[in-house]
């Protein structure tokens, strides 16, 4: 392990009852590089994902995160995910509260910023998605889009040293899905460490330093996006390919 | 435009066959229950005023009004704080506080409420007193002198209101628990990964997060069971309380006006339902309106 990785995995295990959601993983992301995992579904990969910052509790084998090894104790589980911004499928923003509200509330709970610092600090993460002048609008008054930016936002708010996505833009209006890519495109080009678990090959072609896929709780075939695409090694890949692409 | 003085116009007129069949729907979707609700209000208040034997017993029955009130608001206090920290307990990761709460409520549940205050007065609340007291002696004894010399010094006559207080509370907080359990269930379990994805512990995503949504949600749920409470705190007339009920009991034995005392004890307590089940028709309507 150097000092450059930012997430080391190795042997990973998450067995729920019957299933063996994840069956010995391991994947290294050095910071600044940008992961996009793909796969069928039920292959594991959201598992993955969620094991990374533990809202998944792993079975077996061993998680670091910048150097740091994962342990069951509650305060390093919250520091970490402090550290760690996820973006979920369904957004999951507080229905209850205002766009601006969602994005300063754990800066001043989790990180004690000062209400001032936290409210400039949420203006400029809005204004980087794109939508400041939606701060006083409650959630559902927004489209899918802008809910899931106004998320990115709230993640990027808390100054992560790596954003998880989970599959950020399945739940959206295919129209929609475009405004949510660039502004990540926009956070892969700035050098932000990614995992993307996604169904957007798109996405992965443009922005991915590496492309993972997995199947059945493993991972098949790591390649660079070039690699990946036009001369898949395996059989498995080929055959997700040929299903995806030629749609 | 044309729309809009259509819609502005008056009504059509209608033939009497049409006129028929419109006043036929109109009365079917009249709400008669309420009229009829309110004719045996106003038939009481006019027997309380112009009939003397009503007025005597509405004038003696009153004075346990503010037992009654006073009875029910404290206790629903204490039932909301219980029977949050049930519900809690009832959704908990921690096995023990989880089966301590379901045990609690399904006690609760399984014993009739009357039993219930008898035995929370009666055998629960003097067992406690006495447990405390012999707490208090063994850590004189052992030396622990100032803790323990205040819990000897317990008086053993705790208040039959204190104890109505704690029997209603105790019995309705397993209630509450099972309204808080649902409500916070209600919230969607994304909510809760987002807060702790963001670093909050657990108790924080709850405060913050879950808690606000799941009350909003529960608040007509609650409201009902103040109502409820209301019309439970006439058992405690049991203890000797002297709430509305237990006066109006006294005063049919005393004069052996069963009608007017009775009578005037069931429109006291129909009113007070019937303005708290309008207050919260209209809180609903507020939080529906504010809902986003």
């Amino acid at each position: 392990m150097s000092a450059d990785d930012m997430v080391v995995v190795q042997d990973l295990k998450k067995h729920f009852t019957g299933i063996e959601a994840l069956d010995g993983v391991s994947l290294t992301v050095k910071k600044g590089q940008v992961i996009v995992i793909l796969g069928p579904s039920g292959s594991g990969k959201s598992t993955l994902l969620r094991c990374v910052n533990q809202l998944e509790e792993k079975t077996s084998g061993d998680i670091w995160i910048d150097g740091e090894k994962l342990t069951h104790k509650s305060k390093q589980i919250d520091k970490i995910r402090s550290e760690i911004g996820m973006v979920f499928q369904h957004f999951n923003l507080y229905p209850h509260l205002t766009v601006l509200e969602n994005i300063t509330l754990a800066q001043r709970i989790v990180k004690k910023v000062s209400k001032e610092k936290a409210i400039e600090n949420a203006m400029s993460q809005l204004t980087r998605v794109g939508i400041p002048e939606k701060a006083s609008r409650y959630p559902t008054q927004l489209s899918g889009g802008q809910q899931q930016r106004v998320a990115i936002a709230r993640a990027l708010a808390m100054n992560p040293k790596l954003m998880l996505f989970d599959e950020p833009t399945s739940a959206l209006d295919p129209e929609m899905i475009k405004e949510v890519l660039e502004v990540m495109l926009d956070l892969a080009k700035a050098g932000i460490t990614m995992i993307v678990v996604t169904h957007e090959m798109g996405f992965a072609k443009a922005a991915a330093d590496e492309v993972v896929f997995m199947d059945k709780g493993q991972i098949v075939e790591k390649a660079s996006p070039a690699v990946f695409f036009t001369n898949p090694t395996h059989e498995r890949t080929k055959l997700f390919l040929s299903q995806i692409l030629n749609h | 435009m044309a729309q809009l003085t259509n819609a502005n116009a008056k009504p059509p007129r209608r033939n009497s066959l049409e006129n028929r069949e419109y006043l036929k729907a109109k009365l079917r979707a009249a709400p008669w229950w309420l009229y009829a609700i309110i004719a045996i209000a106003i038939f009481t208040f006019v027997n309380i005023l112009t009939n003397i034997p009503f007025q005597k017993a509405f004038l003696f029955i009153k004075a346990g009004l503010s037992v009654t009130i006073t009875t029910t608001l404290i206790a629903f206090v204490f039932a909301l704080l219980i029977g949050l920290l049930t519900g809690l307990g009832r959704i908990s990761d921690n096995t023990f506080f989880k089966n301590l709460s379901t045990l609690y409520v399904e006690l609760i549940r399984g014993i009739p409420m009357l039993v219930l205050i008898f035995f929370i007065a009666f055998v629960g609340i003097p067992g406690v007193v006495n447990g405390l007291k012999a707490l208090g002696v063994w850590l004189v004894e052992i030396g622990v002198t100032d803790i323990g010399g205040w819990l000897s010094a317990i008086k053993n006559e705790v208040p039959m209101n204190t104890r109505a207080v704690i029997a209603l509370s105790t019995t309705y907080g397993a209630f509450l628990a099972e309204i808080f359990r649902a409500g916070i269930q209600s919230i969607g379990r994304g909510q809760m990964e987002a807060a702790r994805s963001q670093g909050m512990s657990y108790w924080q995503a709850m405060r913050y997060i879950i808690l606000p949504q799941a009350i909003r949600n529960v608040l007509p749920a609650l409201g009902n069971d103040f109502i409820s409470m209301l019309k439970d705190s006439s058992l405690v007339s049991v203890l000797a309380v002297r709430d509305i009920t237990q006066i109006a009991k006294l005063y049919a034995g005393r004069t052996f006006q069963y009608q007017e005392s009775y009578i005037t004890l069931a429109v006291l307590y129909l009113t007070m339902t019937i303005l708290l089940s309008f207050l919260l028709k209209y809180i609903e309507k507020r939080i529906q309106k504010n809902e986003r």
